[in-house]
């Protein structure tokens, strides 16, 4: 018992410390549900070790200092099924006193939009509270990225590309559709467990072509770059207000990937193939993380957590803290967050029928 | 030397920035903490630097990083304690440490086996940072060096140490890792998502089985059911013989054997992708190989806890190289060391390709940490292996209901659920089968660990080579026998020759007597029809998704032949053949409790909680096993209840898990941690 005894005050003598480290104080005033003495629990449907932990272990300690009555923000993981064991168990949660959130991921949506039979969940039944967007980066070695004629990719189209991929059916069917319509012959590598893994291959010189998530690109691309030994090929862009694709605030000297289809001979920025890329890209990175209160949730305490993560982009701090773990995109609350989570969840039938067709045709995913 | 200007002034920045009491004081509090969650089994670094998550924000990132390597850095130094005591791996770096540790332990030389094996950890360690410091320079050419085809030779060589575990059949050892291989491939392929033996009714089984559950189930529960139907304590002498000083004379009669392990353990721990969980087999294959008197391992040899032990300190130190050079975890400990790093101070530590760049003196201070978080922790081990050797007196009645509760905790921390515990059982069994007829655990677990990267490396590796193929014929073989790979398989192939030459003289655990044909029969039969079942399934596999296909398939059929070649000679030899070794049988071990009725007391454990959930469940357990099984009076046993519970209860709160909920908490809304 000793053992526990020591732990636990080592546990409490840190909380102390980390406590008087807090700088700043934020505080959501009006009326809303108060938390104090309780524990929230977020739930992230994947393991400790993923892109949603990180994020999730970023706003918790921020979060827990926001909340009225300051509760205790827990982080808890429930991986499984490609999160979404997590997504159904969170289905079936009613909402109780707002001690309870959930984070999803674009790895959550894809399933979901593509009529998965695993899921049983539904995002209308649940309520968003924030929206968290991202962007991605293509990449290539120099002596390829040589061969691109300004923005026309199609000296490319005789090369054997390979790419590490993680699987079609997940966030890298947006990389996997974008490079097929500039016409690249590229055969994805599939068994590997994180984008790391993907870079790893690529820096072996296995892989000749990859992406990156905008902040794991900042920290493990940027450097290849000044070193040379890799060229950005474009980013997959941004939303603006009347959701057109526009150039990614992160990486504004970066063409988008819009712009290289445009300039590539073949390439439509209309049409099927178009809008299915569009409405899966829009699926999965302007809105990819997101938390959301289980179904039921009272009003009150939908204000309450809108009014907290308002406090925590309000931080003096918030810009400093956020641009290496999140990078420069919205982090989206209220109208903003439903308007976000709508675009992310709703993909036109059509969109979705292509690329349940061209997963069958190219890949031999069939998701019956 | 031009690294040296760039590395000293960066070493002595690094040892300005440690040698604080206030970043000491940080550093033993973290090694402190380590040896508390490592002495549990199945609780290593994730659940450690879990706990520690909430704390990283914002902390000063050389305190912030004290404490996080404080406690990585010491819990393959104190999951001895379970490995040599119990018998129960305590994390997957220490399973080969059962091999001869637990024999050790039940000789009642607990004490020489645990100072023996801290000694080589602190040796691991320091060899671990001081190889790091200057290895970190020149690192990141060599680790792009292995590319998969590499990858897979490695992974080749650890499962090539299957020869030497196999036992005194070879081909019983061969068809347990192909046994193991099959059990890895369960769920859902990694290259196209085909389900292999599993549907998506039972949504467990997709996600496969995990390493802590086949582990603990494999090793521990065996052991435990075994030591409980002696009804005595581990340790068979009443005196503990040889103390600690003694385990400090082994350790330096074999010091080479273990700067060797060492080197072993930094080398695979470098490579991205591999992790701990081969490094300690490849060891302990190592260390059998360069032992002249062959005949004790498996029954109590000193050597056979030194070489694991000193390489998988050794590999923490190379699991760094990854981790903070290219960002790449090289286990789930460090992938969560990496997200904690992030939260550091403002988060202007990077790790990745520009840590060395811009925060080599924070990379230094790493390494430092790392060495002084080892001698720390050391130190404190060897001053307590004495009092807790003595564990091994207690009569193990009273120890096994604990152990079952830790190890039923460890297993279902990830998933929290029921099904957790029902693998757990069923895996169980099948360790206390295959311990029974002297099939090789060991050999069993290497195939399963490794089962995973075998078929993804293979897959990948066939994929890229084609692609090199179809550029030229010269640039394929150049990708596919670069002068690494050459390297790697002739070491295995010389490991595999020697290793079966060997194997017949090593009973990884112990000797057993033969005894009669239909029992191990029986057995053999179950395994095939699993077999021949998980052959048929896999055959199954449409052809969109071939390359989730080709290598149950491949593993199957190489197990069945041999299973079917072990029948021939079953059917041909006499009874008293090795071939028909069965513990039930003979003197071997003095049984004072049948076996069914042992498992009766776990499957009513688990068949509580599927009614009742966790916690209740294992009240009664608790309760009726030391009133019952254990003789004890109504107040001792309500007084171990209590103490169960209340730990159980504080663990899972620190920890933040729930419990396993039962039918009864479908119906009514109770508190946790009833929940």
């Amino acid at each position: 018992m000793t053992i526990i005894t020591t732990t636990r005050r080592v546990a409490l003598g840190l909380a102390a410390a980390a406590a008087a480290s807090f700088a700043t104080q934020a505080h959501a005033g009006g009326h809303g549900i108060d938390l104090a003495g309780k524990t929230v629990e977020w739930v992230i449907p994947f393991s400790e070790t993923g892109g949603s932990a990180k994020w999730a272990n970023f706003y918790a300690p921020l979060l827990s200092e926001a909340l009225p009555g300051e509760p205790t923000v827990v982080v808890k993981f429930m991986p499984g099924a490609g999160s979404t064991k997590g997504a159904n168990w969170f289905q079936e949660q009613s909402y109780d006193d707002g001690t309870l959130i959930f984070g999803s991921s674009g790895s959550t949506q894809f399933p979901y939009l593509l009529g998965d039979p695993r899921v049983r969940y539904e995002y209308n039944d649940w309520n968003v509270v924030l929206a968290s967007g991202t962007g991605g980066v293509a990449y290539l070695p120099p002596d390829l990225a040589g061969m691109m004629n300004g923005l026309d990719a199609s000296a490319l189209q005789g090369t054997d590309f390979i790419y590490g991929s993680q699987g079609a059916t997940r966030l890298d069917l947006v990389p996997l559709l974008a490079w097929e319509m500039l016409g690249l012959q590229v055969e994805p590598v599939f068994g590997i467990k994180g984008r790391g893994d993907g870079r790893l291959m690529f820096e072996r010189g296995e892989a000749n072509i990859d992406y990156q998530t905008s902040s794991s690109y900042l920290k493990g691309v940027t450097p290849l770059v000044e070193a040379g030994t890799a060229v950005p090929m474009m980013s997959w862009g941004a939303l603006d207000a009347d959701g057109n694709i526009v150039r990614d605030p992160t990486f504004p000297d970066m063409p988008t990937f819009k712009e290289v289809c445009e300039a590539t001979p073949g390439c439509e920025t209309s049409g099927e193939k178009w809008d299915a890329w569009k409405a899966f890209f829009v699926a999965g990175f302007p809105a990819q993380k997101m938390v959301f209160l289980p179904a039921g949730a009272s009003n009150d305490a939908m204000v309450t957590y809108k009014a907290a993560f308002d406090a925590i982009k309000a931080r003096d701090d918030f810009a400093e803290i956020s641009a290496g773990r999140l990078g420069v995109y919205p982090q989206m609350t209220g109208d903003e967050a439903t308007g976000a989570l709508a675009s992310a969840t709703q993909v036109p039938d059509s969109a979705k029928a292509f690329v349940v067709g061209w997963l069958q045709d190219r890949y031999g995913v069939s998701l019956n | 030397m031009e690294f040296l200007s760039v590395a000293l002034p960066a070493l002595s920045d690094a040892a300005g920035l440690i040698l604080q009491p206030l970043v000491l004081g940080y550093l033993v509090l973290g090694v402190v903490m380590g040896l508390a969650i490592g002495v549990f089994p199945g609780l290593g670094g994730i659940a450690g630097l879990s706990l520690l998550l909430p704390f990283m924000f914002g902390m000063d990132p050389v305190l912030g990083l004290a404490l996080m390597i404080g406690m990585v850095a010491v819990v393959p130094t104190s999951d001895t304690f379970a490995s040599v005591l119990m018998g129960i791996p305590g994390s997957s770096a220490s399973q080969a440490t059962v091999l001869d540790g637990f024999p050790l332990a039940k000789k009642g030389e607990a004490a020489r086996a645990l100072s023996a094996a801290f000694a080589s950890s602190l040796f691991g360690g320091l060899v671990g940072a001081a190889f790091l410091t200057l290895f970190i320079l020149v690192a990141r050419p060599i680790v792009l060096e292995f590319r998969t085809p590499e990858l897979l030779m490695i992974t080749v060589f650890g499962l090539s140490m299957v020869g030497i575990l196999a036992g005194r059949v070879a081909l019983k050892g061969i068809v347990a890792a192909g046994l193991g291989m099959m059990v890895g491939t369960i769920g859902e392929g990694d290259s196209a998502g085909a389900l292999r033996m599993a549907t998506y009714d039972m949504p467990y089984l997709v996600d496969g089985l995990k390493l802590v559950i086949v582990g603990l189930g494999i090793f521990a529960i065996p052991e435990i059911v075994a030591l409980l139907r002696q009804d005595r304590a581990i340790s068979e002498g009443a005196v503990l013989g040889g103390g600690w000083a003694a385990g400090l004379r082994d350790w330096f009669a074999n010091k080479w054997l273990s700067a060797r392990c060492s080197i072993i353990g930094v080398v695979v721990g470098v490579i991205p992708g591999l992790g701990g969980s081969v490094v300690d087999w490849i060891a302990y294959g190592h260390t059998v190989q360069t032992t002249k008197d062959k005949s004790k391992f498996g029954s109590g040899e000193v050597r056979g806890v030194i070489g694991p032990e000193s390489s998988n300190n050794a590999k923490e130190g190379g699991g760094l190289v990854p981790t903070l050079l290219f960002g790449i975890p090289g286990s789930g400990s460090m992938a969560i060391f990496i997200g904690a790093i992030a939260l550091l101070g403002s988060g202007n530590i990077e790790v990745g390709p520009s840590m060395l760049k811009n925060n080599l003196d924070i990379t230094y201070a790493i390494v430092w940490l790392l060495a002084l978080a080892n001698v720390a922790g050391t130190l404190i081990c060897i001053a307590s292996s004495g009092g807790i050797a003595r564990l091994t007196t207690i009569p193990f009645s009273l120890l096994a209901p604990f152990l079952f509760m830790i190890i039923a905790f460890a297993a279902f921390q990830s998933g929290q659920n029921l099904m957790d515990l029902v693998a757990l059982f069923a895996i169980g069994l099948l360790g206390i089968l295959m311990r029974r007829f002297d099939w090789s655990r060991p050999a069993f677990l290497i195939g399963f660990v490794l089962s995973n990267p075998a078929e993804t490396y293979a897959n990948q590796a066939v994929q890229i080579a084609r692609s090199r193929f179809r550029k030229g014929f010269e640039e394929g073989i150049d990708y596919i026998f670069s002068p690494i790979v050459i390297v790697l398989i002739v070491i295995t192939v010389i490991s595999v020759v020697v290793g079966l030459r060997q194997a017949k003289t090593i009973m990884a655990e112990g000797a057993v007597d033969s005894g009669r044909k239909r029992a191990p029969m029986i057995f053999l039969l179950a395994v095939l029809a699993y077999l021949v079942t998980a052959f048929v399934n896999a055959s199954l596999i449409p052809d969109f998704a071939a390359a989730d296909r080709v290598f149950p398939r491949f593993v199957a059929g190489v197990a069945i032949v041999g299973a079917l070649v072990l029948l021939v000679q079953m059917m041909l030899r006499p009874e008293t053949h090795a071939l028909f070794a069965d513990r039930e049988h003979g003197t071997a071990e003095t049984n004072q409790h049948g076996l069914w009725a042992t498992l009766a007391w776990f499957a009513g454990l688990l068949v509580l909680t599927a009614l009742l959930g966790f916690i209740l469940a294992l009240a009664i357990f608790l309760f009726a096993f030391i009133r019952f099984r254990a003789g004890r009076s109504w107040g001792y046993a309500a007084a171990y209840t209590a103490a169960g519970i209340g730990f159980m209860c504080a663990m899972a709160w620190l920890l933040n898990r729930d419990f396993p909920p039962g039918l009864l908490q479908s119906y009514a809304d109770l508190p946790w941690p009833l929940t």
